[in-house]
């Protein structure tokens, strides 16, 4: 009976070897488990916000977008655990690509409560108007100031504003670049999964001797042409805006 | 059964093999030095926008803070030294080149870490809106170089990679002759906090 196993093992090796090669060669995420997952535009991880105030940023944050296409998040987190802010800053925007693809019209708020810092972390295509200078502003005179009293929404609140204020007029919503669903990714796995299929469905009409290869293969294939992060079930997700490290930090 | 499977096999390595060896790499390879000269560039535009707010940040200073001449001065010349030791995209491959580079960059750094030290002693300029203005576009600034720095050093690391591996070192030995690029790396003269003697 053992002997019997190992023969069917055996027998499967070939296809399962080919599984295992496949999922290999399928895309896969980075890990960076730290990451915090965009949910919509304002992520309250740390529950620094309160909810009705929450709720006028997300509105008044998507009126921005749905006039401009420029898409301000706010993120607070409730420690960066030794991570250095602009670093994980940058890793976040990589990651959720904020603002319009070819416009770059994206911009970030994190805070992050235990360490007691911020940053607003600014995409390419908004550094003309919310520069170095003006984040540097928003932060040292409205939001610290705030937060040293202890009037964390009114920090928020003020801040968001400044921050809309700051990049209004730079662009409108007709200049958003149709939003395409495109993976980019390798064409090779696609094709291979062609080719599995073609020669199982040769298979299947020689019913009895077929292996029971099938399932490992397919199921090796769907997880993989999921798309980038970035997706939530709120229906906000970001553009594809890229960033270049322009912005400011402060602490309080 | 046996015999379709092994043929799928086959056919699984040479759709691989076939996507491996499209034209030897040659258009990767292309595509590859094009990215490094591109993110080069934005290394060198973000070098020069530190270079460019110098003077004003100087000048702020020194309304302030005459007595530091001697950093002021350190700061300017540290600035010269950087502007005239220019790195165009064939030298990229210089380990030489590069590291002239690198040290007056450093340097540099160097000066204004120690220009940020100094300036402490002077609260009447920290509260200068002005100076505190200056010190954010840098702040931004150095930002800005350390990602376009790690930036042009995943291009790098990609383009090396693609002149190594197989096949695509052929096409290099053969016809391309392309060398190994040299990464940017954060100069430890930068990296260490200048002593300042009061």
């Amino acid at each position: 009976m053992i002997f019997k196993a190992m023969q069917s093992i055996i027998q499967r090796l070939p296809a399962l070897c080919v599984a295992i090669l496949m999922l290999l060669m399928l895309p896969l995420p980075l890990s960076a488990q730290d990451i915090a997952r965009l949910t919509g535009r304002v992520n309250d991880y740390a529950d620094m916000i309160s909810g009705d105030v929450e709720e006028q940023i997300d509105a008044k944050l998507q009126a921005l977008e749905e006039e401009e296409s420029t898409q301000i998040v706010v993120l607070t987190i409730p420690s960066l655990e030794g991570e250095v802010l602009e670093e994980y800053s940058m890793r976040v925007v990589e990651d959720w690509k904020v603002g319009q693809k070819k416009l770059d019209n994206g911009a970030l708020l994190l805070v992050s409560r235990d360490d007691r810092k911020l940053r607003i972390e600014v995409g390419y295509g908004l550094e003309g108007k919310l520069t170095d200078l003006q984040s540097g502003r928003i932060i040292d005179n409205l939001i610290v100031p705030r937060f040293a009293r202890g009037a964390i929404d009114e920090g928020f609140l003020v801040g968001t504003d400044a921050m809309i204020a700051a990049v209004k007029g730079e662009y409108i919503a007709a200049d958003a670049p149709p939003s395409d669903d495109g993976s980019g990714g390798s064409i090779l796995p696609l094709l291979i999964m062609l080719l599995f299929i073609i020669y199982f469905y040769r298979q299947v009409p020689r019913s009895g001797s077929g292996r029971g290869s099938g399932p490992i293969v397919f199921g090796g294939g769907p997880g993989g042409f999921s798309g980038g992060g970035g997706f939530s079930s709120g229906g906000f997700s970001g553009g594809g805006g890229s960033f270049g490290g322009g912005g400011s930090s402060g602490s309080w | 059964m046996r015999y379709s499977v092994s043929r799928l096999f086959v056919l699984l390595v040479l759709t691989v093999m076939s996507g491996m060896l499209s034209s030897c790499g040659y258009n990767a390879i292309q595509q590859n030095d094009e990215s490094v000269n591109k993110a080069w560039g934005d290394l060198e535009s973000q070098l020069q926008r530190r270079s460019d707010l110098i003077p004003n940040l100087v000048a702020t200073v020194k309304g302030a803070a005459d007595f530091e001449q001697e950093t002021l001065t350190g700061v300017i010349e540290a600035r010269a030294k950087a502007s005239s030791v220019q790195l165009t995209p064939e030298m990229l491959s210089d380990p030489q080149a590069m590291q002239q580079f690198q040290s007056a960059q450093g340097e540099l750094s160097g000066m204004l870490s120690r220009l940020m030290v100094v300036v402490e002693r002077y609260p009447e300029l920290k509260a200068n809106q002005n100076f505190r203005d200056l010190q954010n576009q840098l702040e931004g600034t150095e930002n800005r170089i350390s990602v376009a720095r790690q930036r042009y050093n995943g291009a790098v690391e990609v383009f090396n990679y693609s002149i190594r591996m197989f096949p695509n070192s052929m096409t290099n030995g053969m016809l391309l002759h392309l060398k190994p690029k040299e990464y940017f790396k954060a100069d430890a003269a930068s990296r260490e906090v200048p002593a300042v003697n009061f």
